[in-house]
Formats: structure tokens, sequence, C-alpha cells
């Protein structure tokens, strides 16, 4: 069992986890994921690790409520524990040989969470970063003091401009390249679309992106292939080829179609969990 | 006088359009006494045992057999656990047609005795009187300690081996429930999970530690294992699904057998909103291979609600990887089997999901490397066929983490552990392997054959080790 011992709402919907996990803690490094299970009857689902305390032995997750087990996995408090947490899986991201570069870690949703660890180890590393991160409203906003200690620049840009800065994180990328600012490498994090924009903007811009794939996986060791992706027309998988790929090369339109796989078996499963939390507190009419 | 019956005493079976409906389990082997014991009448005893040399770990047939005769399944149940760590598991998944019962004198004539058969009803036995475990297990501790990874057949046999001699073992898994392949793949209907889970007990009652959650190459690595433990073996399967690179291969709906089984086996979809883990099936499902694993996924299929499933085969049914019990079953659950037949592309809706498979027919050629003829695409025939899932069943490589992790450690171009057949010695000092990592995907007693032998090895190379440093 690995025991929560530290859980923090960031926002309504997104939730900050320490868990007990020393083996995980002692290996972890940015860009690499674990994958938990809940209980017995839980789906094992990746989830990138946002921080790690080597001391303390604990990993830190984030999460956004999206699904019943990212809802159950909310539900749960300090001194409860997780059945399943295995880790660190996946390649540690390429952070070496990047002083003195110029690098822009762009950052949307819940990738900021993931950005975060990424720029941190870039901006202590002697890069100089740039981060720029996206919220539908600045009162959905995590984070962002974390972040201004771990680069050169923040760039916080708002869905409904209610920070003064409206706009997507690629107005503020392109806004920036517009400028003449050179960059020699961009980090992208976040859904898919954010970051297949991302791509397409450095594409013209000819600069090296790396992107941090996050798909369906059951094991996360290779062995289901339920994560396989298409990069440079050659197929990966993500747990062990990545997660993060050169995302010029990666096939997005095939990633968000694949990502879209269990849809109506997610809704069905929400349902259910939302009857029973619903029993489980009398029911309507017998509150 | 034995009975010279020509044909084997059958076993006892769900019909096969109620069990198509269900996972339970589909072979209820002999289910009184009396069954066994005719069958076991059908044994020559024979002076030198062909049968024991055909099997891969040496069980002492004739032996337990005999014992079964004289009604003492007491006896017979701890013959087969002094060769074998698994033997309700073996006796339901052996291939034996082609091990054991291929070399029965009674098999010359007409069939072998149904030594499998008669494994598993001793076996069976035992696991329904856990008081007659033998208890010779725990030898004295020699305060020495070996590593295993994986506790797939290979580990267990390894480890149980090497506990019964007195080392202290520990088993690293990577998944969340110890079997490998016994847990993941191999579906309830043919092996229930409760079974395993007794087996595995039994082992850890002979003191063997199992750390799930454990992936070796990443939550800690070959190299470390060495400082904590005197040897490590490596028995971590062939777990990386091949795919037939044909367009069409990652749209939705299309599995790797190892995800449409771990989905089901493991993570139980087919209780799916009770499990969180779906797993879709749809109308039509078609499963590409001859093995033993597409006959798995094809029946997986049936039970959750596929009206038509397909096998899909490049071969004639000769020469089907698949165990003929297999094949037997399948087809008579229904499946449709479309032999020489070759898939080249997957067709998807506007939506990405699998709409159709694209085939074309073969006819057999000249023999090729597997000995094997070669199938040739006929032209001009291609056809459509509607289905809604693809799940690939053409074999697993073994993955590449303990291979890109471990310094100094010697794998073919493949990926498997170069290792030697009768020690599992690899190219690293005290590192062992077996099963599937080495020899790529094959069958559980194969692997439990390997384990049995890396753990004599071990024993033997820590002896020398001690006594030539004490000299």
């Amino acid at each position: 069992m690995y025991p929560i011992v530290k859980k923090c709402r960031l926002h309504e919907t997104v939730t900050h986890m320490e868990i007990l996990a020393p083996a995980v803690a002692k290996k972890a490094m940015p860009g690499q994921f674990v994958i938990l299970r809940i209980d017995e009857d839980g789906e094992r689902i990746p989830l990138t690790i946002a921080g790690h305390d080597q001391e303390a032995g604990t990993v830190s997750i984030i999460f956004q409520k999206v699904g019943a087990t990212t809802r159950r996995l909310d539900a749960l408090e300090e001194g409860d524990a997780l059945l399943d947490l295995v880790g660190p899986l996946g390649k540690p991201s390429d952070l070496e040989g990047k002083e003195g570069k110029k690098i822009a870690v762009v950052g949307g949703g819940l990738g900021i969470a993931i950005a975060y660890p990424q720029a941190k180890a870039l901006h202590e590393r002697g890069a100089d970063v740039d981060v720029i991160v996206g919220f539908r409203s600045s009162s959905l906003s995590i984070l962002t003091e974390e972040l201004k200690s771990a680069c050169t620049h923040l760039y916080v840009m708002t869905d409904d401009g209610s920070n003064g800065h409206k706009g997507l994180v690629t107005d503020a990328l392109q806004e920036r390249l517009a400028a003449g600012v050179h960059y020699d490498e961009v980090i992208a994090i976040g859904p898919l679309p954010m970051m297949r924009g991302v791509c397409d903007m450095t594409r013209t811009y000819d600069i090296p992106t790396v992107v941090s794939m996050n798909p369906i996986m059951i094991d996360g060791t290779g062995m289901c292939g339920g994560c396989r992706l298409t990069v440079a027309g050659e197929t990966r998988f993500a747990c062990v080829d990545g997660p993060d790929f050169d995302g010029h090369l990666v096939d997005f339109d095939e990633a968000i179609i694949r990502s879209r796989m269990y849809r109506r078996e997610e809704a069905q499963s929400m349902e259910r969990h939302e009857n029973c939390s619903l029993l489980k507190q009398g029911g309507p009419g017998h509150a | 006088m034995p009975d010279m019956g020509p044909k084997k005493t059958p076993a006892v079976e769900l019909d096969p359009l109620e069990r198509r409906k269900d996972f339970r389990e589909v072979s209820l082997g002999y289910t009184d006494q009396e069954m066994a014991r005719r069958e076991a009448e059908r044994c020559l005893n024979c002076k030198d045992q062909p049968c024991v040399s055909g099997c891969p770990v040496n069980v002492r047939i004739p032996e337990f057999i005999q014992r079964i005769k004289a009604g003492d399944l007491e006896g017979a149940y701890r013959i087969l656990r002094s060769t074998s760590a698994l033997p309700a598991i073996c006796g339901r998944v052996c291939p034996q047609e082609t091990q054991c019962e291929s070399r029965c004198v009674r098999g010359i004539k007409a069939e072998p005795v149904g030594i499998g058969r008669l494994e598993r009803f001793a076996a069976d036995w035992g696991m329904a009187h856990p008081e007659a475990l033998p208890q010779t297990g725990a030898a004295p501790a020699n305060g020495k300690r070996v590593a295993v990874v994986g506790s797939g057949p290979a580990g267990l046999t390894c480890a149980g081996d090497l506990a019964k001699l007195g080392y202290r073992v520990t088993i690293f898994e990577a998944l969340h429930a110890p079997g490998g392949v016994l847990v993941y793949g191999i579906p309830e209907f043919r092996l229930p999970k409760a079974l395993v889970r007794k087996e595995i007990a039994a082992v850890e009652k002979l003191g063997v530690e199992i750390h799930t959650d454990v992936v070796v190459g990443r939550t800690i690595s070959v190299d470390e294992l060495l400082e904590g433990y005197d040897a490590v073996f490596v028995g971590s399967g062939a777990g990386l699904p091949n795919f037939q690179k044909i367009p069409g291969e990652n749209l939705n709906g299309v599995y790797s057998a190892n995800e449409f089984l771990t989905r089901i086996n493991l993570m139980k979809a087919y209780t799916f909103p009770k499990a969180d883990t779906p797993v879709r099936v749809g109308r039509r499902a078609a499963v590409i291979g001859g093995g033993n694993v597409a006959m798995d996924a094809a029946r997986c299929a049936k039970r959750l609600g596929a009206e038509d499933v397909y096998i899909v085969y490049r071969r004639g049914e000769a020469e089907m990887p698949a165990r003929a019990e297999e094949v037997q079953h399948a087809k008579e659950e229904g499946i449709v089997f479309k032999l020489l037949c070759a898939p080249v592309e997957i067709v998807g809706d506007e939506e990405g999901n699998v709409k159709q498979m694209r085939c074309v027919e073969m006819e057999l050629g000249e023999p090729d490397a597997s000995g094997r003829r070669r199938p040739v695409p006929k032209t001009g025939s291609e056809s459509l066929m509607d289905v809604d899932t693809v799940v690939v069943a053409i074999g697993n490589r073994p993955d590449p983490l303990i291979k890109d992790t471990t310094p100094g450690l010697k794998t073919q171009k493949w990926g498997g552990i170069v290792a030697d057949e009768e020690t599992g010695r690899t190219s690293k000092e005290w590192v062992y392997a077996g099963g599937d990592a080495v020899t790529g995907a094959a069958t559980v007693i194969l692997a439990m054959g390997a384990g049995k032998k890396a753990a004599a090895a071990i024993h033997r190379d820590l002896q020398k080790k001690e006594q030539s440093g004490t000299r």
C-alpha cells in the first residue's frame, strides 16, 4: 500500500498529492511517470511525476478530475492509501547539455504540472528558460509562484483575459517569435491540440520541439502496446520509447483519435460511480 | 493387468453453447476418483519411463500414476510436488501431446495415457487438501540471497527450488499481481486465477517473498540487485507485442493480444463497469494468428458477446502452432477459421474506428526456414470482411528494459537474453536467465524447466564459490 501523506486542492478540479513510495522517489527523474491503481477493481492510470523528495520518500502527482478514476482519487484523503503505485516509468527527459541554451517551456492545462519540474531542472542547469502557460481563467491558475522561481520570464495567458493577457499559449509563443526571440528548443506539454499547435508553429521557425505524450496505457512497461503512436511513420510505444518525442514527427491526428477510444465507457464508469456515491449518502430524497 | 482400452478416459467438459457465455473453466477434468483410477489402469508402468524424458521438468510420471491406481492420492500429489512447483497449472496448460504423452508406449497403437488429466486430478486433490503439502520444503537457511526478476512460471519455479535448498529468495514483479502470463495471459476459463493464487501461495509458503510493483530496469537495476543478492535470475518473459506493420493497425479497435487479454484477465474487463477497465469487442471480431494466444483471444471475444469471431491465419490448420485441443475447443464454441488468409490492411470509419479488414488468400509454397510451407499470396484474391475489433496475436519479443539497463548482459539481435541452455548462465557473472526472456514466446513448462535448471546451476555455482572462498 502507498499512503497519501499530503493532499491539497490547487483549485476545484485539480489536486496535488504526495504519496509515500521511497523506491520510486529514489529513482524519479523529470519527465518520468508512475502508474497507480486505487483498489482491487481500479484501473491502472499513468500520471507524470510532478516532483519527488528522496529524503521523505515521496512522489508528487497532480491530477485533474476528468474521469471516474481521477474522481475517486480525489475523494481520498491524507492517511488513505493507494493499492498500487509503480515507477518511475518511461525515459527521463533529456536535460543534459542545455547550459546557456534559450528554451521555451510551454504548458497547457494539467501539462503545467509536468512542465514545472522540467523548467526547474533546466533553470537549475543554467539554461535561459522562458515559461509560457495558459489557464481558462486566472482563478484556475496553478503553480504560478513556483514557476516564477523556475525561469527567467513567466508568461501567463488566460482564455477569458482575466489576468489582462487574453489568448492561447501559442499566441504568446507566436508573439515572442515574431518579435525576433530566438529559441534553441521548445518543450510543449499539455493537451494534444495544444502540443500540435505549438509544433505547427515551431516547425515554420525550424525550432526543435519536444512533446510529452500521455496516451492510454495499462502496464507501462512495453507489454500491452495500447500506448502506441506513430512517430516519423514508425509505431512507437510511449511507455518505453517515450514519453518524450520529437514533436515535429508525431502523428497528432492519430494520437487524438486514439485518446478518444473509450469515451463511451468512461461516461458509463462516471455514471456508475456517481450513482454509487449518491447511494452512499443515502440517495436523493433520503438526505 | 492394465486396461488395454484404446481410448483415454474422457474428461468432463462444459457444454460448448453454455460455456461460451461466461468465463467458467471449460474442462472439469476427472470429476471422481473412479475415472482417474480407470485411466491410471491404462499405464503400463514401463521400466525405461519414456514419458519422463519427454517432460521438461522430468515429473516422475509412472510413479504418481501408480499411486493414483492404488488409491493413494496424497502419495501421488507428493510425487508431483517433488519435481514440479506448479502441478495444477501444468496439468491444464502443458502441451502433453508433444511432450510426455507423445512418448507414451500406449500411444503407438492407440491413444496415450491421459497423463495431463491425471496430473491435474492429483494436483487438484492436493489443492483441496492443503494439509497434505509436503513439509520437507523449507530447508535450514543457508544465509544466501537470490533475487528473481518476474513471477511467471520460470521465476516461480526457480524461486521455489532455491527456497527448498535454504536460499532466501525475493521475487520482483512489475505488475500488481504475481503470476506473469498465468494471470495476465491465460484466460480464467482455461486456468482459474484462484488456482494460480493457491499455487503461488504454496511457493510463498516455502519462504519466498514476492514484491509486486517493482519494474527491474526502472525501480531498481540488475546491478543494484547484485549489491544485495548473491545471484539474480531473470525470468522477465517476452512481453513486447509484435504488430504486422500493415496500414490501419493503430485504428481504435485494434489490440495486441497482450492488451486484449490483459484487460480481460488481469484487469477483469469482463466485469466492466464493476471493474473500471473497459474492453471493446463489438459484434464482429477477427483474431490474427494461429497460436494458443490467438485461440484464447478468440474465445474471450466470444464470451464478451461478439456474434461472429474469426481466426485469420495465413497458413493451413496443419501448420497452426496452437494445441489441437485448443483449436477443437474454439471450433466447438463457434469460432470461424479463415485459413490461408492474410490481412493486408485494416480499414477505419471517419471516426477512426475499425470497420473492415482487407485480406488476401494464400496458397502454400516451398518450405521456409521454419520447415513449414511458406504461404504465398494469390493474385487478385483480395476481399473485405466487416469487423469491429481486430486482435493481433502474432507473437511477442522480450522487453528491451533489462537489456538497456544492464551493462554487460549480452542479448540476441531480436532482444532475447543470451543464456546457456543447461544452466541459464548469461554473459554477466551471477546473472542467470531463462524462460521466454531467453527463448522468445514458448510454453509454461519450458519456462519452468529453464527456471529449474537455473536454480540448480545457481546452487552449484554458489557452493563452488563458497568452497574456493574458504580455502
